[in-house]
């Protein structure tokens, strides 16, 4: 037997002596002599009211209102407050389904008996009076105010965006949101969800039992304000881009608008779109399941997202190159021979900028030939190779094959071939100039998407530099756009070959034997290039072309195209002529013009 | 004085059991009035009836209790260490095959039915450490018997962290006081308490503060030894100038934690005083003081280094939850909050029985488990509290006592063991709902709803209860 501490069990029952004593002290001062905690547990519950602030609202570049906000209601429960009650006169006044909202109000109460949930959304203000004087009789049910979408001018839906519930992965990605939470899903309202969402305030209200309210929990100590969401000021302009709609209803294509000097994107048109008013409330659900089951794809950004190869439009990026490289000056002729590759009948250019003038494929087949093959190795493969490498960095360099930094989600890359590329396509030393020679004029492997060349004609507007193209003007409460949109982009080609290209693009449209004299506007000097993109198969050409006006000190560049229209002079030119006008004259002038366009509907 | 030869019936130690009658009684009661409300609104939503269930339980825990009292005490000590290893085989199986609850991955399902094997790993934790310490030469002072009862500790400490189930696993450090009534120096204890006072304190009080405080508490002790009158005087008004003003500090910040920081505070100083008192005899108290301050700063810097710097962000939210220094009302803070409410309405005869607002309308979350002293509270205001800390105080030390007088070592410790882990349960459990302690979710025993908790702890006591009535025999 060891028992060698006897003393000790005194400081072990001491110590439990101790802590009952300190703990009756502080009963008996938390219960009998502070009078506040049963003055505080006749008003106390643990109600927590969320304040949804009213979503930033987006301008154009005047000031017009593009979206706006307007108050919805939803009905919210709090199971734990449940009482029996009558539910076909609930659903009578909100004309919802009996076996519905008894299934939302089982989620509520699974979700969590203390915490409130939406389980009605959306309820129109008729409904909500009439709710109102009745709610007295439904204990555990209230009302919430938010704020919902609403677009007064029914334009830009594929630039805006749209608002929709969270999901899971959102919350996951994000604590602030909070189950039936909304947040941009698509477009701007996506890009700059964090300035336009603003802060949700959060209340705890004290509530009796009999759920009258008692103010705030603790003065207000764990309340947040809410904060209401931040206006975004975006660079389109709203006349401009409905006009640019209007040309093209009932037709597939995209038209993008950008002011070159500072890349701020006036227009973008993506056709068949849809009224983004279509997508918000209750009938959202339905209208998006049948705009994503539409064969026309209205929800599909095609300005952002369709990858076409560039045609005719790319011979103006050659031509640069060339030039820079120094293996063609501006006097350099071809005579059109139709046995290298196919050409439609114009005569002999003299000089460049005839060549792109009359668009002649031979033409720009000798000028790609040049580029790809300088003869810095006697092998005509490796030749090719260094030849495509230097061609390679200097088409990126005017933001090709890569994603623009716009400000605007889901933009695709469209494709510049590499010497990579051809390697793993042909194997290495397996292809050369005159496997890729259909590249020269703008076919073959190379693909790019309408804001890319739009971009493109901003950079030759600007001689050789450009913004990376943009939405936002001006945030409420940030000093200035991200940097990114205020640094100039520089190409790797020098500003004084620009000039002769842009004498090539103004002979395009003004002079007799242009391929794009329907993109003249009257009393501007337009410079274009049509290009006409070859479809593989059945269908129709499309029908492309893109612009910048005025020549000197352009204040538009554009681009046009119109899906499977034939030829780029067709359609794409009077569609650019006419936007480039509306934008620097603010009125319409070419009247029989504007029919044309109008009266043509593929669909 | 019992007579070996008395009967059974009568070595019984009535006083403890009907201790125990009473407390599962009035806990009964209480999950009652707290659960009635549960699931009322509309049959609709009709929830299990927790306090039938709890009915059940306690039948069963009667069973467990008598079943116990006929198996011969020898059994526990020569199965302890099996015992042991196999509550520990099942934590790891528990990990693997369990449910989250609360974020703990602590329960079994048996068909419809919740176990919780952590519970049980306390009792079979106690059989071990008992079994250790009353083998032949067994000294609790030597660093390699120490370490055997580490071993023991830590394993099913490790294993339950594992679980997430943190409040049980802090349970296994009340140990401390069983090993220093079997001889621990008084410095385990000290350096123990230092510790959690030190680590609580980085975490809520600003560290230039914390270190200015404890620098001034050493200095003053050095003044103090120095038996320099003067130097006293001007140590104890320094001291006394700095606890005022954290004092008008806590007032301007109006934190709930300010009575806490001083407590702990105070707490700090008189434990610093008390160890210098201890160890002046036999040491030089200057280098004691030095050597406790010096490592004192250590320790708050490398607590903060390792909260700050290592910890990622859940868990440093979930040590500061556990501080009660979460900000959410929903979450632990608001608990805390609801709790002192419901407890300080109560008042000093109570609402009633089933007359409780606060608990019966749900505003105390958890109310049936970890915050039933709420309803007591409320129910039966301070006259209820006194009963339950009387009840609890009355079987803890009627448990020392009864530690005391067995003759051998295993029944003296396994004794001691029950006694520290009740008390432990109790101290924090109580000390949470009222807002002394940290959040730590941990059962009020006999009181919270739930088998579990009920049945391990019956067979924890009930087992001691045995081992009392064979104490005349030598059980080795
Ligand atoms: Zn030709």
């Amino acid at each position: 037997m060891q028992n060698s501490n006897p003393n000790r069990k005194y400081v072990v029952g001491g110590i439990v002596l101790a802590v009952t004593l300190i703990y009756l002290l502080r009963l008996f001062y938390i219960q009998v002599i502070d009078k506040s905690y049963q003055l505080s547990s006749k008003n106390n519950s643990q109600l927590r009211v969320v304040e949804y602030p009213g979503r930033g609202m987006i301008f154009d570049r005047y000031g017009k209102a593009l979206v706006s906000f307007e108050a919805v209601y939803d009905l919210l429960v709090l199971p734990q407050q449940l009482k029996p009650f009558d539910t076909l006169e609930l659903c009578r006044i909100l004309s919802v389904d009996p076996i519905e909202l008894r299934e939302s109000i089982k989620k509520a109460h699974d979700y969590s008996r203390y915490r409130q949930s939406a389980i009605v959304r959306q309820i129109t203000p008729e409904q909500i009076a009439a709710l109102n004087e009745k709610l007295y009789k439904y204990p555990g049910f209230s009302i919430q105010i938010r704020t919902q979408r609403k677009y007064p001018q029914s334009i830009a839906p594929h630039v805006l965006g749209y608002v929709g519930e969270v999901n899971q992965s959102d919350i996951n990605a994000d604590s602030y949101y909070q189950g039936g939470d909304y947040i941009g899903k698509s477009g701007l309202e996506s890009e700059y969800e964090q300035y336009l969402r603003g802060r949700k305030g959060i209340r705890y209200m004290l509530v009796d039992v009999h759920n009258r309210l008692q103010g705030s929990f603790e003065n207000g100590r764990y309340d947040t304000i809410a904060e209401p969401g931040r206006k975004l000021t975006t660079t389109i302009d709203a006349g401009l881009q409905e006009y640019g709609e209007k040309l093209l209803a009932h037709k597939k294509g995209s038209i993008v608008a950008i002011e070159p000097s500072t890349g701020e994107i006036l227009a973008m048109v993506s056709s068949p779109g849809y009224d983004p008013n279509e997508l918000v409330g209750r009938i959202r659900g339905k209208n998006f399941e049948r705009l994503l089951n539409d064969s026309l794809n209205p929800l599909f950004n095609r300005a952002t997202m369709s990858r076409y190869s560039p045609g005719s439009i790319f011979k103006t990026i050659q031509a640069l190159i060339a030039l820079q490289e120094g293996v063609i000056d501006e006097f350099y002729s071809v005579d059109c021979n139709k046995s290298i590759i196919g050409c439609h009948n114009h005569p002999n250019a003299h000089g460049l900028r005839e060549g792109i003038m009359y668009s002649c494929n031979p033409y720009f087949y000798n000028v790609f030939r040049r580029i790809i093959l300088q003869g810095k190795s006697t092998s005509v493969f490796k030749d090719s190779q260094i030849g495509l490498k230097t061609w390679y960095q200097m088409v990126c360099s005017f933001g090709l094959g890569q994603v623009l930094g716009t400000d605007l989600p889901g933009i695709k890359p469209g494709l510049i071939p590499d010497v990579a590329f051809y390697d793993k396509m042909h194997g290495v030393n397996r292809w050369a100039f005159s496997t890729i020679y259909s590249n020269s004029i703008g076919q073959g492997e190379v693909e790019t998407v309408p804001i890319q060349i739009a971009n493109l004609a901003a950079i030759i507007a600007n001689r050789g530099t450009y913004f990376i193209p943009h939405f936002v003007k001006s945030i409420e409460g940030v000093d200035s756009i991200p940097e990114k949109f205020r640094v100039p982009m520089h190409t790797a080609v020098d500003t004084k070959y620009f000039d002769i290209v842009a004498d090539g693009m103004q002979m395009v449209v003004n002079s007799q034997g242009g391929t794009g004299s329907r993109a003249q506007v009257p009393g501007v000097i337009v410079c274009g290039k049509t290009g006409t993109v070859q479809n593989s198969g059945r269908k129709e050409d499309h029908s492309g072309f893109f612009a910048f006006a005025p020549k000197d000190r352009p204040r538009i560049a554009i681009v046009a195209y119109v899906e499977n229209s034939g030829a780029g002079g067709v359609y794409a030119a009077p569609i650019a002529s006419l936007m480039i006008e509306k934008y620097l004259n603010g009125t319409i002038t070419q009247t029989d013009k504007e029919l044309s366009i109008l009266e043509y509907k593929q669909f | 004085m019992a007579n070996p030869r008395t009967s059974f019936i009568a070595r019984l130690d009535w006083l403890t059991i009907i201790l125990f009658l009473v407390m599962v009684g009035f806990g009964w009661m209480n999950v009652f009035a707290s659960s009635r409300n549960e699931g009322t609104p509309g049959s609709l939503f009709d929830a299990s009836q927790r306090f039938s269930k709890q009915f059940y339980f306690i039948i069963a825990a009667l069973v467990i209790a008598i079943a116990t009292l006929t198996i011969d005490g020898k059994v526990w000590s020569f199965f302890s260490f099996p015992i042991y290893a196999v509550t520990l085989l099942i934590l790891p199986i528990t990990i693997l095959i369990g449910k989250e609850i609360n974020g703990a991955r602590a329960w079994i399902f048996i068909g419809s039915f919740t176990l919780q094997p952590a519970e049980f790993t306390k009792f079979a934790t106690a059989l071990a450490i008992a079994k250790l310490l009353s083998t032949y030469n067994f000294v609790v002072q030597k660093p390699r018997n120490l370490m055997q009862v580490g071993a023991l500790l830590g394993i099913p400490m490790v294993l339950i962290l594992l679980q997430k189930d943190t409040g049980t696993a802090l349970v296994f450090l009340v140990f401390v006081l069983v090993l220093f009534r079997e001889g621990l120096s008084w410095v385990f204890l000290f350096v123990a308490a230092l510790a959690i006072l030190l680590f609580v304190l980085t975490m809520l009080v600003p560290i230039p503060i914390l270190l200015g405080v404890i620098s001034m508490i050493a200095l003053g002790l050095t003044w103090l030894y120095q038996r320099n009158l003067k130097f006293f005087y001007i140590g104890f008004l320094s001291l006394g100038g700095l606890f005022g003003l954290a004092f008008l500090g806590s007032k301007f910040l109006g934190s709930d934690w300010s009575l806490s920081r001083l407590f702990f505070l105070a707490a700090f100083l008189a434990f610093m005083i008390w160890l210098t008192i201890i160890l002046r005899k036999r040491h030089n108290p200057l280098l004691i003081i030095l050597l406790t301050w010096f490592g004192a700063i250590i320790f708050i810097f490398s607590v903060d280094f390792v909260f700050h710097q290592v910890l990622q962000e859940h868990m440093q939210s979930r040590i500061n939850n556990i501080l009660g220094l979460e900000s959410d009302p929903l979450g632990k803070g608001y608990n805390l909050n609801q709790s002192k409410i419901a407890i300080g309405s109560g008042g000093f005869f109570g609402k009633g029985f089933m007359q409780g607002t606060q608990t019966s309308l749900n505003f105390v979350p958890e109310q049936s488990t970890d915050f039933i002293f709420c309803t007591v509270g409320e129910e039966w205001g301070f006259m209820g509290s006194l009963l339950v800390l009387g009840l609890f105080s009355g079987l803890i030390i009627r448990l020392i006592y009864l530690a005391e007088r067995q003759r051998s070592t295993f029944s003296r410790v396994y004794g001691y063991s029950v006694a520290s882990i009740i008390f432990f349960h109790f101290a924090i459990n109580i000390g949470m709902t009222i807002g002394i302690v940290p959040v730590i979710g941990i059962p009020l025993p006999f009181f919270s709803s739930g088998g579990s908790s009920l049945w391990a702890f019956t067979l924890m006591l009930f087992i001691f209860l045995r081992l009392d009535t064979d104490r005349y025999q030598i059980v080795s």
